[in-house]
């Protein structure tokens, strides 16, 4: 029972880090109506650039994260205006296909760079214990993070003059343009805001388990399913649904093998996304303007 | 009646070519590019139902190219069923899956569909490698004796080949259909604007369902061939992701929405791909150029190699479908 306990409290710390990632995609939805399939690539993009500023330049572990979630912000921008901005108002089919584009090229140079071996980055915190189990430190850390970077965003998206005009791009395009708001480049911004929180999850993964170049895939399907929980376009929701499908995850791994744990997710995703279709939080509340 | 048709005789024109060439000299050399060439043209003439027709795009294409594959390697291994039955009967139980699929995630629409075509790639890859009967991640061997109702290995792969050809103009010719009929008329009404096409009158979710389900039946097929013919299938090859996006570039290439876009673009694409694998330099490349040449197509010609020859030569539009 109390290993049950254990797991379950484990899989929501890693869960954390999963909504943390989802909210990534969710942000970029909600402002632009793109889902950007780089996310996976940028998962990845993360991890290893933790593994290098790690292991060649000998930054200590944690003090990667303001690095990497610069560099993401840098590369999300730069993203934008080479794959996103022409296909913005287009059919989802043409950002879809843009950003899957770039995503094909991500993955293609990472593995002719790394090949598809394991990696790790070495990290190691003093463990919490309870009773005969142990939580990683490493775990702890991640979930803390992610509360601090969650934290941060709803700090610049409520009180901030240019997280207000994010919101307001995001509420109505025409709208903000006519009062005055640059919306390219706010949505530029955004852009680079979501790809900056896929990579910061990112490294912050590969503190817990070890990747390869080919991670991104499972880890973007999470980052999917999570969202879709959430409700697209939420990323309070996002956060709260990564928490619950490390409950999930922590709930199930006891009992079944860890190989079928991405089928599980799967048929989540679908029963969701066809039973309430607008997220699970929508159960709980009538409406809300986002 | 569609054989009256010039467009008609065009397919014919280009399978003929594929019979006709490597057998010229017995070339197995072309032969074995020319396989390839045709699995792609099959791949992206079927997504090109859902993507350029109705304008929906599916991640997990490949996902029936694999199924197919597995249903029919293990019908003939395990139940030693003849290859045409197993073929037929992969074909039949790949599409009525997809039907049940289809069912349920075409109620969903745009993006929502698009994400979960991904989780089906994912879901069936990891439901697979976990299935026992199928071998599990080890997969699925064919004895070598399976090849003598054939004639042996080497006039097998002959057979092979040819049936191969057969599926690649069936789905060209399924496709040629599928645009001139009521029903394409439907799925391009869908593509422009699924809402008005729903008011006027086409019955939306079951459109989609039907496409999903009809371009999941020849692919199906094709992949018990190519199984069948590399004598192993394992759950990496079986839904191999590059082959899954370069049915997409391959598609996109030619041009979506056409019937021979998608022929001219497969066959480009080989031929570039056989360039790269043996170019020093792009070998290792392969996914980063297919990655461009995608990007490049969205954004500055969306549609495709076929229209630029339209803008070209309007005057192809009246024959060249």
């Amino acid at each position: 029972m109390l290993g049950l306990l254990a797991s379950i409290l484990d899989g929501v710390l890693i869960g954390a880090v999963y909504g943390l990632a989802a909210m990534g995609i969710t942000l970029i939805w909600g402002v632009m109506d793109v889902v950007n399939l780089t996310h996976g690539a940028m998962i990845v993009a993360g991890m290893f650039a933790a593994y290098v500023l790690v292991g060649a330049a000998g930054v200590p572990v944690y003090a990667t994260l303001p690095i990497v979630l610069a560099g993401g912000f840098l590369v999300g921008v730069g993203l934008y205006w080479l794959s996103v901005h022409r296909v913005i108002g287009q059919p989802p089919l043409m950002s879809l296909l843009s950003t899957f584009a770039v995503n094909l090229v991500l993955v293609g140079l990472g593995t002719a760079v790394w090949g598809t071996d394991l990696f790790n980055v070495p990290a190691s915190l003093p463990g919490f214990s309870l009773g005969r189990y142990t939580f990683p430190g490493t775990h702890l850390m991640a979930a803390l993070l992610t509360g601090v970077i969650a934290l941060a965003l709803y700090f610049f998206l409520y009180r901030t003059r240019l997280g207000k005009a994010v919101r307001a791009v995001s509420n109505n395009r025409e709208a903000a343009e006519l009062v005055g708001i640059p919306t390219a480049r706010v949505l530029a911004l955004a852009f680079g805001l979501g790809v900056a929180l896929a990579s910061v999850a990112g490294m912050l993964i590969a503190t817990m388990f070890p990747f390869t170049v080919l991670s991104g895939d499972a880890y973007q399907l999470k980052s999917f399913v999570v969202t879709v929980l959430g409700g697209l376009g939420n990323p309070t929701g996002a956060l709260v649904a990564g928490i619950a499908l490390g409950l999930v995850e922590g709930l199930t791994t006891p009992f079944v093998p860890v190989s079928w744990t991405l089928v599980i997710e799967f048929i989540l995703f679908v029963v969701v996304l066809i039973t309430v279709p607008g997220g699970l939080l929508t159960l709980f509340r009538r409406r809300r303007p986002a | 009646m569609i054989l009256r048709r010039p467009f008609f005789w065009i397919i014919a024109a280009i399978v003929a070519a594929f019979a006709i060439a490597p057998a010229i000299g017995d070339n197995i050399e072309l032969r074995e590019s020319l396989v390839l060439a045709a699995v792609y043209i099959t791949l992206a003439s079927n997504i090109n139902m859902i993507l350029g027709y109705a304008g929906y795009v599916n991640f997990g294409s490949i996902v029936f190219f694999g199924l197919g594959g597995y249903f029919s390697v293990w019908l003939m291994s395990a139940h030693a069923w003849p290859l045409a039955a197993a073929l037929v009967a992969g074909g039949v139980a790949v599409s009525a899956l997809a039907l049940v699929f289809g069912l349920g995630i075409l109620r969903l629409r745009g993006v929502y569909f698009a994400l979960s075509t991904i989780g089906v790639n994912e879901g069936v890859m990891a439901f697979v490698a976990n299935f026992g009967p199928w071998g599990g991640s080890t997969g699925i061997y064919l004895s070598p004796a399976l090849f003598q109702p054939l004639g042996g290995p080497a006039k097998a792969l002959w057979v092979i080949y040819y049936l191969l050809v057969g599926i690649m103009g069936l789905s060209l010719v399924l496709s040629y259909a599928v645009k001139r009929s009521k029903f394409g008329l439907g799925l391009l009404a869908i593509g422009q604007n699924e809402d008005a096409a729903a008011l006027l009158g086409v019955p939306t979710p079951r459109y989609k369902a039907i496409v999903y389900s009809l371009s999941a039946f020849l692919p199906a097929i094709a992949g018990g061939l190519y199984f069948f013919k590399s004598a192993y299938i394992q759950p990496p090859d079986a839904f191999d992701l590059q082959l899954s996006t370069e049915t997409i570039v391959v598609a996109m290439l030619g041009g979506q929405g056409t019937v021979a876009g998608p022929a001219l673009g497969a066959f480009l694409y080989e031929e570039l791909r056989g360039w790269l694998l043996t170019s020093p330099t792009f070998s290792h490349f392969q996914l980063v150029v297919a990655g461009v040449l995608l990007l490049a197509i969205v954004l500055f010609a969306p549609g495709g190699l076929m229209g630029l020859l339209y803008r070209l030569w309007p005057r192809l539009r009246s024959f060249l479908e």
